[in-house]
């Protein structure tokens, strides 16, 4: 692979009181790249996605974005140099319109100033119509994101995620709760984004993984337990030793 | 393109606020001969800024602030000394000097509370503001410069170039027209772009900031907009009652503020007028009824209870339903067409 290094991490620990989450955890995302996490329950993939999105805080250990260091930025920060998440459990806002949560979504890289005086609502209003019709929510558009459906509500919040064009997308259990054709949906909607955007994706589903990703990570009791193309990990003995006990 | 309906445009909301313009516009016509009523009135006009000031932090942004008082007393205390010592009561300085002195000092607030490098809880901003409203209170009432426990009283009274301002119907007419340039220009500010972010801010500020928002300089910048109104307020009644004492600036006054606001409904700017209305007159009707008026209080501290516990989105909160309260910011059917080329 030729294409640089956009995250980082190195040696990566986090506890929760006697519970050591992450154990010494190093990753490698090159540009470009759909990157998974993969392991059975508790083996950390959500405490490392919530680590290089800044909600936790690390015991030890580095991580570097785009060559700058961000193990001590805000989440704030690391959305503005590039960085967007959508989390485990999905955070809409749902007593707001879909449209206005992208709206909202957009319009995070303007100044309170420009946005007290609406100056980019009509501007907007095409972006926002773009991607409601590229997620398959523009019929949804004027309900309430809170009653939509849960398929519905994981696209709106990927939507929102990439609203502000980031470097690095963090997806955790995205097809979470989808039905297999509302899995199969998502992966149609991720794949576009390739051209643009670098993915690590958080997910239970392997076939799912298989079929988006092109490279992997197991973690297994906060370690990684091996890296590698689809094909290295389908071949790795050591990983079919945890899936065929374990999982 | 989309085709929207936006139902909720069009709700309960615009009636109740051109009832309330329709009243306010004729209770002084139906109220001439009574001047006491006039002075209840425009009191009443004057707090409603108050609430809204708190309906601004609470309602629209989630910040919890125990303090408005403070604003609403140290811009009265301002134009008062300004008055006294320089002789100085024109409304082309007093009302800058008024809102500076309201918006500098939140923004003061601001800086201490709310932009740390952690998030401050709503605990930590209640208690802060709370105990500025309260040591404010308690240092002018030992200064002698500001009157101490007495206040200062027969303030200089307010001129609108030749005129002079007492209280009746001519300040109640000021009252208005700075009630309704606040209230407009708060409902201007929540219904666009930036109340979108308040709205987010107040159901979710952790998304939002990992959507790339600052969320603590919105808080600040719509917590000194609010101290800015609160500092208006408070010009006002120190030039309407002649007087601004310590009990302005408190807790009492800061704690009275949040419920206007909650009792007539939060988040809906128009919710804080009719509370204060509604507690005001109640307040002034029951307090002159001799068997009433010794447990009045209690009775009031009661049903307010009653109301934030069982209704706390008010009295407004039974016709308005939280869709239509909390409103939709995109750009409308119609102008879409417009712009359509």
């Amino acid at each position: 692979m030729t294409e640089p290094l956009l995250l980082e991490v190195h040696s990566l620990s986090r506890t929760f009181g006697p519970l050591r989450a992450l154990d010494g955890v190093n990753l490698s995302v090159r540009s470009g790249t759909f990157h998974g996490l993969i392991g059975p329950n508790g083996s950390g993939k959500s405490t490392l996605l919530n680590v290089i999105a800044g909600r936790h805080v690390p015991d030890t250990g580095s991580v570097m974005f785009d060559k700058r260091d961000i193990t001590a930025s805000t989440p704030y920060e690391r959305a503005r140099a590039g960085l967007s998440v959508k989390f485990q459990i999905t955070t809409v806002i749902g007593l707001l319109s879909v449209y206005d949560n992208i709206l909202l979504a957009l319009q995070a890289r303007q100044n309170p100033w420009s946005l007290m005086r609406s100056l980019t609502r009509h501007a907007l209003h095409v972006e926002v119509t773009a991607m409601l019709e590229h997620f398959r929510l523009l019929h949804r558009a004027d309900d309430l994101a809170g009653e939509l459906s849960h398929g519905e509500q994981q696209w709106l919040e990927i939507a929102m995620a990439l609203a502000s064009n980031p470097k690095l997308l963090l997806l955790d259990e995205p097809t979470g709760g989808m039905s297999p054709e509302e899995r199969r949906v998502t992966g149609e909607l991720l794949k576009p984004i390739k051209a643009h955007c670098t993915l690590v994706i958080v997910e239970h589903d392997l076939d799912f993984i298989r079929a988006i990703c092109d490279q992997l990570t197991v973690l297994d009791q906060g370690r990684v337990l091996d890296s590698g193309t689809v094909e290295d990990i389908q071949r790795s003995a050591k990983v079919q030793e945890v899936y065929t006990t374990r999982v | 393109m989309l085709n929207r309906s936006w139902a909720p445009r069009f709700g309960i909301l615009p009636i109740v606020e051109a009832v309330t313009l329709a009243g306010i516009l004729l209770a002084p016509f139906a109220l001439w001969s009574r001047p006491e009523l006039i002075t209840l009135a425009t009191n009443v006009l004057i707090l409603a800024l108050l609430g809204i000031s708190f309906d601004l932090c609470w309602g629209y942004s989630g910040i919890m602030s125990f303090g408005q008082a403070l604003f609403f007393g140290v811009a009265g205390y301002v134009v008062a000394l300004v008055g006294r010592d320089l002789d100085f009561s024109p409304i082309s300085g007093a009302l800058p000097l008024a809102a500076l002195s309201g918006l500098l000092l939140a923004l003061a607030f601001a800086g201490f509370l709310l932009l740390g490098r952690k998030k401050p809880t709503n605990i930590f901003i209640a208690l802060g503001t709370l105990t500025g409203s309260y040591a404010a209170e308690r240092l002018v009432s030992g200064w002698q410069y500001v009157g101490a426990g007495n206040g200062l009283s027969a303030v200089k009274l307010l001129q609108i170039g030749p005129i002079q301002m007492v209280e009746g119907v001519p300040f109640y007419f000021l009252a208005l027209v700075t009630l309704l340039v606040c209230y407009c220009g708060s409902r201007l500010l929540v219904r666009s772009q930036f109340g979108l972010v308040l709205a987010g801010i107040r159901q979710n500020e952790e998304r939002l900031t990992f959507l790339g928002y600052r969320v603590q300089i919105y808080k600040t910048i719509i917590f000194s907009l609010a101290g800015m109104i609160a500092g208006i307020a408070g010009m006002l009644f120190t030039y309407h009652q002649g007087y601004i004492g310590p009990g302005n600036m408190g807790p009492g006054l800061s704690t009275t503020a949040v419920l206007y606001c909650l009792f007539g409904g939060a988040g809906t700017l128009i919710g804080p007028v009719l509370g204060t209305a509604t507690i005001e007159v109640v307040s002034y009707i029951l307090a002159d009824i001799d068997r009433i008026k010794q447990i009045w209080p209690i009775i009031l501290g009661i049903v307010l209870l009653a109301v934030v516990v069982f209704k706390p989105t008010g009295i407004l909160g039974f016709f308005v339903s939280d869709r239509e309260r909390i409103g939709s910011y995109g750009i409308r059917a119609g102008k879409q067409r417009r712009t359509k080329p």
